[in-house]
């Protein structure tokens, strides 16, 4: 009886040491967090040391990502998973906070509340490391746990800058619907849960559908309860009401990383949880790639009514916006919907299509959003009327920015083409055709409000007296490093589809 | 013919990327070199464009085989060798011409030599003109030479940004609003292109050279033969409706470039906005891409759909033929007027095409060719009187012939091709078009043909206005055209006269292509429709 708890015991350890061994960039980012406050707070004179360890933390747990790199192991009894899907979101996150660092390095809007940036810095890390974790959660808790680290974190980096009022709006609004949103998500969770007997892992909910019968309806409510939930992390229609005033309220720096890295965080979620748990993985007779779901549970229509919807209203409202983070908010939402269309499809070409999306939108719209800091630094305004004829005053960013933009509206020869070219392609590969012309329909008036802004910087004149901008060596490197993908991605884009293609494996089904 | 080991259609359509980035290095002050290395670029380009013409094999013809294509470039672009769901992504560098393109190929280059002079003397920003001007040639060069449909939308689309950014930038008083509405106008169409594109490669696979296993193309050659399509797939058999919706989709996406009524609102817009020398290129070049797009995709590849839709296709050209007109006589902006007036002659293309025999289809390229030098012509000649009197009202004139000798003289060349007499140029392809179209629908060419009267009417009216009768003393003084007004008109009619005496200079490169054309469609839509 002793003897076997004790092996009992040592297999569990045995476990958890291996397991560990796999949670090394997790392990990595709790290690900097703690590093970073410390230093913040042995070192009060100098904050900026702990952004610098923060920074070298996150690109040290890159580091241990990449070297994960075909693992396909479920960890700490199948509550994360570590497979190429949760390395691929690991690095895109990962290269995402990578950038913010050094975006916020050369922000004046953070530099300018020097005492914080320890805070500052410490945050993004565990935002980053909760965002790490939504990428390989696979069991109910850890869902609803990683959600609310990257939640609390990003609540208080939205209201960073407490001396502008819309920051602290921005911020209460922000928890006060995330609130609400985990509520409604732990609800289905707490419905599904009793619905299969208890399954706590997305492995074990499949099992469960996949044999006994289910109330229909109770399901369906619990998926909506859920899809409620992840909805508001990737700001989908109609669960988008925060993203406008976040976006606008929020630090450049924050916005831009909300905008990627946690509505990535948001997919990835979204993809494993829907996938694994609700498709038929015995299914036959259905081409290779192609999945079907449990029991004619059709969520994905449910999908596809959302992915309209956001894209639709995500556009048309952001025609009318004068703001221009409001406009990249809301063109943020209808990318959103662009890339839900690449869920509906139930394929794995549709899920590769949207990380191919993901790696594009990473650049392009982190881009953006860097340009619209760097002129607001210098300008002060982030109104598209202070745009005029900034293509005289800055031809260099304001260039780039005309690409990040076209991009953005998906036109060749940029990456954004080939991002929509795949989602089209995986939609009109099964034969969603209709899906694919409202999107096709959202592309052309996306470009109209994309160039509401560029006819502001190009067509327009400037105001007498406006003079030239000067950026720096640093500023102009960092417009590079994201301008120069967004081009060559758009010519050369194997690399890419290749990475996407290998990141679909995901541990659960075939 | 290779240049450092790379062929002439690449130079041909990079040269002037070439030349963009020269530009861009140039300091801003030194504006002379900014202009002759644009003007050097386009000249290198239009060399190269004689020595193709010259070199052309006429008896190849082209359109559906590798074979009949001359001066292939091919080249693999992307291969991505994927796991096996995804299959094998295959896109080639692969350019070509044939009778088909040639011509267009030949005017692309001479239209945009001229369109540099004519930019002479751009007033602002001339750095960033140029650079737009040349991105905007090599998009259109790419078109006409890329056989790749993945390569032919990327010059396609290429071609989008710097039309909009010259006409809103460089153009008139309502640039802002023709430059949005020209960009939405074209974009909408190029996506329903591209959702065409997509069908298609869904539905097409060809061999791979090495393996020989077969893969999804994007080789618009493949996609012409229906023995490539796999059966079960989207666009698989005849006359289907998947076949239905894409022709229509790319033909909505090629007519709105031509354009045909009612997608052609943005084009009067466009055209009196945009400064004169890309309204030259707009009309020389950009409207032949819709015409361009439907002979060589959408009739080769759908040739069931060409014939079922032949009769609808005469019935929109022969209303852009009369509205056309109709419109053009009602204007009072010069401009205006010949914007109007290619509407009406770009339906002559369209009933050229429509009539589905050589005659009509050789009456229709030429008539492209033809349209893209008289009018083009046009374009300059308001231009000149633009950039003296600074007003394009028609009736602000009178007795211009009295003050401008010269002027008038080069123009009544350019008002008489357009139209139609005989002895130049466009009298030939009009009477081709009209040819092969009376054979096919009787009634319907008989409908059209008043249209040539009302082109007659508008046409003789806008001249008596404007260069007879009694002088307005207000123009008085005006000086006649320069040298280098000259220098970008007297070309253009050299071609209008020789082409008008002599058409067989042009034609007998194209015959073996178009007539191969013909042929393939019909029996393409009897093969068909024998399966069916």
């Amino acid at each position: 009886m002793l003897v076997e708890t004790t092996i009992e015991n040592n297999i569990m350890v045995d476990q958890v040491l291996e397991s560990l061994a796999k949670f090394l960039p997790e392990t990595t980012l709790t290690i900097t967090f703690c590093v970073a406050l410390l230093v913040g707070i042995i070192f009060r004179s100098r904050p900026k040391l702990s952004m610098v360890i923060a920074l070298l933390g996150v690109v040290l747990s890159i580091v241990f990502t990449i070297r994960q790199m075909g693992t396909v192991q479920s960890i700490f009894s199948d509550m994360i998973a570590v497979d190429p899907f949760a390395i691929f979101f690991k690095l895109l996150v990962g290269f995402c906070a990578v950038v913010i660092f050094l975006f916020s390095l050369y922000s004046s809007e953070v530099q300018s509340t020097v005492k914080r940036l320890v805070e500052y810095s410490s945050l993004l890390v565990a935002m980053t490391l909760g965002m790490y974790l939504m990428a390989g959660a696979t069991s109910l808790l850890m869902i609803v746990l990683s959600i609310e680290l990257t939640g609390l974190s990003s609540y208080v980096l939205a209201g960073y800058v407490k001396e502008a009022p819309d920051s602290s709006e921005a911020a209460l609004k922000y928890i006060i619907y995330g609130a609400l949103s985990t509520g409604l998500m732990l609800y289905g969770f707490s419905i599904i849960f009793g619905l299969t007997g208890g399954a706590v892992d997305i492995y074990a909910i499949n099992k469960a559908l996949s044999t006994g019968s289910v109330n229909p309806i109770a399901l369906i409510v619990a998926t909506l309860l859920i899809i409620a939930g992840i909805g508001y992390k990737i700001s989908a229609v109609p669960f988008h009401f925060w993203t406008p005033d976040v976006y606008e309220g929020a630090p450049v720096t924050i916005t831009a990383f909300l905008s990627v890295a946690s509505k990535a965080a948001g997919f990835a979620i979204l993809i494993r949880f829907f996938k694994v748990s609700f498709i038929d993985s015995s299914a036959l007779g259905l081409p290779a790639g192609f999945w079907s779901t449990l029991q004619e549970f059709e969520w994905n229509k449910i999908i596809a009514i959302l992915s309209v919807l956001t894209m639709t209203l995500g556009n048309l409202v952001a025609v009318w916006q004068n703001n221009l983070k409001r406009l990249l908010a809301y063109s943020s939402i209808a990318h959103a919907g662009y890339m839900l269309m690449g869920i509906v499809v139930l394929s794995d070409k549709g899920i590769a299509a949207v990380l191919i999306y993901f790696v594009v939108y990473l650049f392009m719209n982190l881009g953006a959003f860097y340009v619209v800091m760097l002129v607001a630094n210098k300008t002060g305004s982030e109104d598209i009327d202070s745009y005029r004829g900034l293509g005289f005053r800055a031809p260099f960013v304001s260039v780039a920015m005309v690409i990040f933009f076209i991009s953005l509206a998906g036109l060749p020869p940029t990456a954004g083409f080939i991002g929509k070219l795949f989602i089209f392609a995986s939609l009109l590969d099964a034969k969603w055709i209709w899906l694919a012309f409202v999107g096709a329909i959202n592309s052309v008036i996306s470009l109209y409000y994309y160039v509401r802004v560029v006819r502001n910087i190009f067509l327009r004149d400037p105001e007498a007296g406006a003079g030239r901008i000067v950026f720096t060596i640093p500023q102009i490197a960092i417009v590079l490093l994201l301008v120069v993908p967004t081009l060559v991605l758009g010519l050369y884009y194997s690399p890419i589809v290749e990475f996407a293609n290998a990141s679909v494996i995901m541990i659960g089904i075939r | 013919m290779e240049f450092l080991g790379i062929g002439a259609l690449s130079w041909i359509t990079f040269i002037p990327i070439i030349g963009m980035i020269l530009i861009l290095f140039v300091p801003k002050e030194n504006q002379n070199a900014m202009k002759w290395t644009a003007a050097v670029a386009t000249f290198l380009q239009l060399v190269i464009a004689v020595m193709i013409y010259f070199n052309f094999d006429r008896s190849l013809t082209g359109i559906n085989t590798q074979e009949g294509m001359q001066l292939v470039e091919k080249a693999s672009w992307i291969d991505i060798r994927g796991v096996p769901w995804f299959g094998r992504i295959h896109v080639d560098y692969f350019l070509g011409v044939d009778g088909l393109s040639v011509p267009m190929v030949i005017l692309t280059a001479l239209i945009s030599f001229i369109a540099v002079f004519a930019s002479w003397n751009i007033p602002k920003a001339l750095k960033g003109y140029m650079a737009m001007l040349l991105l905007l040639d090599t998009g259109m060069m790419g078109v006409f030479v890329s056989l790749d449909f993945f390569l032919f939308y990327v010059f396609w689309e290429v071609m989008l940004l710097p039309m909009y950014f010259l006409i809103g930038i460089w153009g008139g008083p309502r640039r802002e609003y023709a430059a949005i509405k020209f960009f939405l106008y074209t974009l909408l169409g190029s996506v329903l292109i591209l959702l065409a594109v997509i069908a298609l490669y869904f539905s097409v696979t060809a061999p791979d050279p090495g393996t020989g296993e077969r893969i999804y193309t994007f080789n618009m050659l493949a996609m012409m033969n229906p023995a490539n399509y796999e059966p079960g797939s989207l666009l698989a058999g005849a006359g289907t409706y998947w076949r239905h919706l894409a022709y229509i989709a790319l033909f909505i996406g090629f007519a709105i470039k031509v354009p045909i009524f009612p997608f052609h609102t943005w084009l009067p817009d466009a055209h009196v906005e945009a400064p004169t020398a890309i309204s030259v290129i707009l009309a020389g070049v950009l409207l032949k891409m819709g015409t361009y797009g439907l002979l060589r995709i959408s009739y080769p590849m759908f040739p069931e759909l060409a014939m079922y839709y032949a009769w609808p296709l005469a019935l929109v050209a022969i209303i852009n033929i009369i509205y056309g007109a109709l419109c053009a006589m009602a204007q009072q902006d010069f401009k205006k007027l010949i914007a109007y007036s290619s509407i009406s002659h770009m339906g002559i293309v369209l009933l050229g095409m429509s009539a589905m025999n050589t005659q009509g289809m050789m009456g229709a390229v030429l008539q492209m060719f033809n349209h893209g030098t008289i009018t083009a012509m046009l374009f300059l000649v308001v231009g000149v009187l633009y950039d003296r009197a600074h007003t394009r009202d028609i009736d602000a004139f009178g007795g211009l012939a009295i003050t401008m000798p010269k002027y008038t003289g080069i123009m009544s060349v350019a008002f008489f091709a357009a139209l139609g007499l005989p002895g130049l140029s466009g009298f030939i392809s009009e009477m081709f078009s009209f040819l092969g179209a009376f054979q096919t629908f009787r009634t319907l060419t008989i409908i059209a043909a008043p249209g040539i009267i009302l082109t007659a009417a508008y046409m003789l009216w806008t001249l008596q206005r404007v260069f007879l009768g009694q002088p307005n003393e207000k123009w008085a003084s005006l000086p006649d055209i320069n040298g280098r007004e000259l220098f970008t008109l007297v070309p253009l009619a050299i071609v209008v006269l020789v082409l008008g005496i002599y058409p067989s200079l042009l034609l007998d490169v194209m015959t073996s292509s178009l007539n191969h054309l013909v042929e393939f469609v019909k029996q393409g839509s009897s093969a068909l429709a024998v399966v069916r």
